[in-house]
């Protein structure tokens, strides 16, 4: 336990993805079986346990603590895990020990209701204090750490010196604590063949078209598509078992039921998930805002699936049936995507169209003035390329419309983490609206890149030369009409919002450009974003 | 004599009426008593400053030589006689040259421990405790929550970083008396015998305290001017703890930002400084040590002084210490 307490310790406080991949990828080399496994699903979020209530911690404390006194500690600490973990005192007979988190875990999933209590109080007083925090964060569910499945997946493949997709295809078919795949992954035995077939494939991904990329190449060779504002997703229907996964691989199937109930496919299909009406119900698609009220939850209620339907925008299939169809060209495997979801259930499906061009100058000014507001672009595809996973140049390429871009007042600025922790490198930034007492400032969005490291330090060195007020670890900074500094900001989108004073809120947003030579009385204002927003729609 | 009729609370500070002088006062004052050289209880400009020798070398060092009008050196153990009260000066074992300031007439004794711990030390002699009818004490850790873990514990997770991390330097944030020392020595017990990268602002505390017989290994400047940088990759770099905020910490490579300080228990503490390896090493008591200690010397009564106060006077209370908080002000509780 302790081993993996520092472990979570460590990343929570680590901003730096390649360093939280490494202290990962040592914990995982040095940690025995069965604990690592069962710490990798605590990360990774797929450790089940009878969950323990705050209430009954604060009960455990309190059984030993004056309650005045506990307020006291709970008032400054803020977090009920950490106020035990750190006000826990063990009896004067009870040496500290190292329990194995793999022991800890097994006991917590085989205790009984009545057992949870005195289990849990015996392995307060055995463990120290960052394994009574581990201890807690795992028992109340809520490990909260900064690390997502899909960086973990990415240490174990840097751990066996293995590809990403290689465990993103076995992860399903696995469960904790994952015994034969740290066996694999330190070489110590072959690859896992998993009882359940694999069903979550690595997915092909694109490359964007970078400057004269395209040049030499032959329209000809190349099928196009519009690239949707949705998410990626696999759908599965093998062996009978219906799932839907992200693009990294997380299953979200029971967020979307209707499409699990309708896939009545048998295959493997690549697409985006959209919400609103299919090509085939002349119903509008879905803006991502829209998709977004179905995103991130476990379940849904029957209002939103009313109100945001869900649906697959196919263009791409890896299975047809059970006949892995990867190698195929993809004219090849169009076809078959076509066929089958011709027979599938037209609210829930719908194959995304192609768009014909016969030249790149075509194409670009389709990309740049697509015939729908949720189109962010084209895809390109080489007709002759076989579905291969990872991020390869060439058979793929993604082709964005420009983003949108405006002018903003620099407004506050908060110092970065990790490498950037001595440079002010978070900066909030504003635009004009007229108010109650004239044209003011107000913010409209946050970015903490797409600059380089000298316009960084030239807006490092602005921040500090011209703090007006500083809260806590952010500054304001001089924006007034006639002194400040101006920033293009370029974006992908922009969406209605109730949360910010602006009613806009930004997706993407980064710095493109340090405009030294304007006057924040130059700067954009709101009226702008706002009919940015009319014309999207 | 009652208690507070010996010393009690002033706009200046704690003031003893019949001897006439104040302990560490917060504005000068004609006589003072220093318990210890942090800048919130040595100040300039006194008239007459009694401190052990040390703290009167600090205060020189800090202040420069017209930091009083004159100083008397107070030898630990020694009674001095002001106006009939009794001084005695004892080891508080909180930063080289601390000490508790005993304050006796008419058969009444108050120990004023100043800021004090009671783990080992090497740069300092430890904290002896006084039997003592009021024993007023420091509560900067004053809350249940606060254990400090083991010093080595915390000085072998900066060594392992150390090995994890070998292309960053580590900068770690340290209070330039006291902190930065003892963790030098620390670091110097576990056997790491590498140089240590100094801040500039430590370079005169380190040298005093070298001076003093104090072994801290090779130091060397983290600095050395534009034509000599170097990034110090793998190495240890100790600086003021404002210091991986400025601009100073960028000449390293990808600096890995460290504070050594009790506060870093609390995780969200570390994590709005943008530290990304705590370190908990405290130069104060933390809440057994606090506890014990008043156990130890039972004084017949409790007075509390900066930090939080109510939850030790709580503890007090609850086993039946008659307690009271002292509410002086000036005293930076967050220093550390």
């Amino acid at each position: 336990m302790r081993a993996f307490a520092e472990l979570l310790d460590r990343l929570v406080l680590t901003p730096q993805r390649n360093a939280k991949i490494r202290l990962l990828v040592d914990y995982f080399r040095g940690a025995p079986d069965p604990s690592r496994g069962y710490a990798l699903a605590a990360i990774a979020g797929t450790l089940s346990l009878n969950t323990v209530k705050p209430a009954l911690i604060r009960d455990l404390l309190l059984e030993r603590m004056d309650d005045v006194l506990f307020h006291y500690s709970y008032d400054y600490v803020g977090d009920l895990a950490e106020t035990v973990s750190l006000a826990w005192e063990p009896p004067p007979d009870v040496a500290p020990q190292d329990i194995p988190l793999g022991e800890v875990v097994e006991r917590l999933q085989r205790a009984g209701r009545s057992e949870v209590r005195s289990l849990v109080r015996d392995f307060l007083d055995r463990l120290d204090t960052s394994g009574r925090f581990a201890l807690l964060k795992l028992a109340t569910g809520g490990l909260r750490i900064g690390v997502s499945a899909r960086l973990a997946k990415q240490a174990l493949a840097q751990m066996g010196g293995k590809e990403v997709s290689e465990i993103e295809t076995l992860w399903h078919g696995l469960e904790p604590p994952y015994l034969p795949l740290f066996l694999w992954l330190t070489g110590e035995a072959e690859m896992p063949v998993l009882k359940r077939p694999a069903v979550f494939h690595s997915v092909m991904l694109a490359t964007a078209v970078g400057e004269g990329d395209l040049e030499g190449l032959d329209p000809a060779d190349f099928a196009a598509e519009w690239k949707w504002d949705g998410i990626r997703v696999q759908i599965a229907n093998v062996g009978g078992a219906r799932r839907l996964y992200s693009r990294s691989g997380d299953e979200i199937s029971s967020a979307f039921p209707e499409i699990i109930e309708a896939a009545d496919i048998t295959g493997v299909i690549d697409g985006e998930l959209l919400v609103g009406g299919t090509m085939r119900s002349n119903r509008a698609t879905g803006t991502f805002a829209d998709l977004q009220q179905r995103l991130n939850r476990k379940t849904v209620s029957r209002k939103l699936m009313e109100e945001y339907p869900a649906f697959i925008r196919a263009y791409d299939i890896l299975y047809s049936g059970d006949r892995d169809i990867r190698p195929e060209p993809f004219h090849v495997r169009r076809e078959a995507l076509s066929a089958l979801i011709e027979a599938a259930s037209p609210q829930h499906f719908d194959l995304s169209p192609l768009v014909g061009f016969s030249s790149w100058k075509e194409l670009d000014e389709l990309r740049s003035n697509p015939p729908d507001p949720v189109i962010e672009g084209v895809m390109l595809k080489r007709l002759d390329s076989p579905y291969v996973a990872g991020r390869a140049k060439g058979p793929w390429f993604k082709w964005k419309r420009a983003p949108f871009n405006i002018d903003a007042v620099l407004m506050y600025a908060q110092r970065g983490h990790g490498k950037r922790s001595s440079y002010y490198s978070d900066f909030t930034f504003g635009v004009w609206a007229e108010g109650e007492d004239g044209m003011s400032l107000v913010p409209v969005g946050k970015a903490y890149f797409g600059f380089t490291d000298a316009e960084l330090e030239v807006l490092d060195r602005f921040v500090r030369d011209n703090t007006v007020e500083r809260f806590g670890p952010v500054r304001a900074v001089r924006a007034e009409p006639d002194s400040g500094f101006v920033v293009e900001v370029a974006f992908e989108g922009l969406n209605r919002s109730t949360r910010h004073k602006s009613g806009v809120a930004m997706r993407f947003p980064r710095i493109a450009r340090l405009r030294p030579d304007k006057l924040p009385r130059d700067a954009d204002r709101l009226e702008t974003l706002q009919a940015m927003i009319a014309t999207q729609r | 004599m009652k208690p507070d009729a010996l010393l009690f609370p002033a706009p200046k500070g704690l003031y003893c009426q019949h001897g006439d002088f104040y302990i560490d006062p917060v504005q000068p004052v004609e006589r003072a008593l220093i318990t210890h050289g942090h800048s919130d209880h040595a100040r300039a400009g006194h008239g007459h400053v009694l401190a052990t020798r040390e703290t009167l070398d600090i205060m020189r060092l800090r202040y420069g030589d017209d930091f009083c009008g004159a100083s008397e050196v107070a030898r630990f153990g020694e009674t001095i006689s002001i106006g009939g009260v009794r001084v005695r000066f004892h080891p508080a074992g909180h930063v080289l040259g601390s000490a508790q300031i005993s304050v006796e007439a008419d058969g009444t004794r108050i120990v004023v421990s100043g800021d004090y711990k009671r783990r080992p030390d090497p740069t300092c002699p430890s904290f002896e405790p006084v039997a003592c009818d009021v024993f007023i004490t420091e509560a900067t850790f004053g809350l249940p929550v606060f254990h400090h873990p083991d010093d080595k514990g915390e000085i072998a997770r900066l060594l392992q970083s150390l090995r994890q991390f070998p292309e960053r330097a580590h900068v770690v944030g340290a209070y330039a008396l006291g902190k930065a020392q003892r963790l030098i020595a620390l670091i110097r017990q576990q056997g790491y015998d590498e140089p240590i990268h100094i801040h500039g602002a430590l370079a005169r505390l380190c040298e005093y305290y070298r001076s003093q017989g104090i072994d801290l290994g090779d130091i060397r400047p983290a600095t050395l001017g534009p034509e000599n940088r170097q990034d110090l990759a793998g190495a240890i770099v100790l600086g003021p703890p404002a210091a991986f905020a400025e601009r100073w910490a960028r000449r390293f490579a990808d600096p890995l930002a460290i504070f050594a300080s009790g506060w870093m228990l609390i995780r969200q503490r570390a994590k709005q400084r943008g530290v990304e390896l705590p370190l908990v090493i405290s130069d104060h008591c933390d809440w057994a040590e606090l506890t014990a200690t008043i156990r130890e010397i039972a004084p017949a009564e409790v007075w509390v002084t900066h930090g939080r106060e109510e939850a030790l006077v709580r503890w007090c209370q609850l086993q039946g210490i008659p307690a009271r908080p002292l509410h002086l002000v000036g005293y930076d509780d967050e220093g550390e």
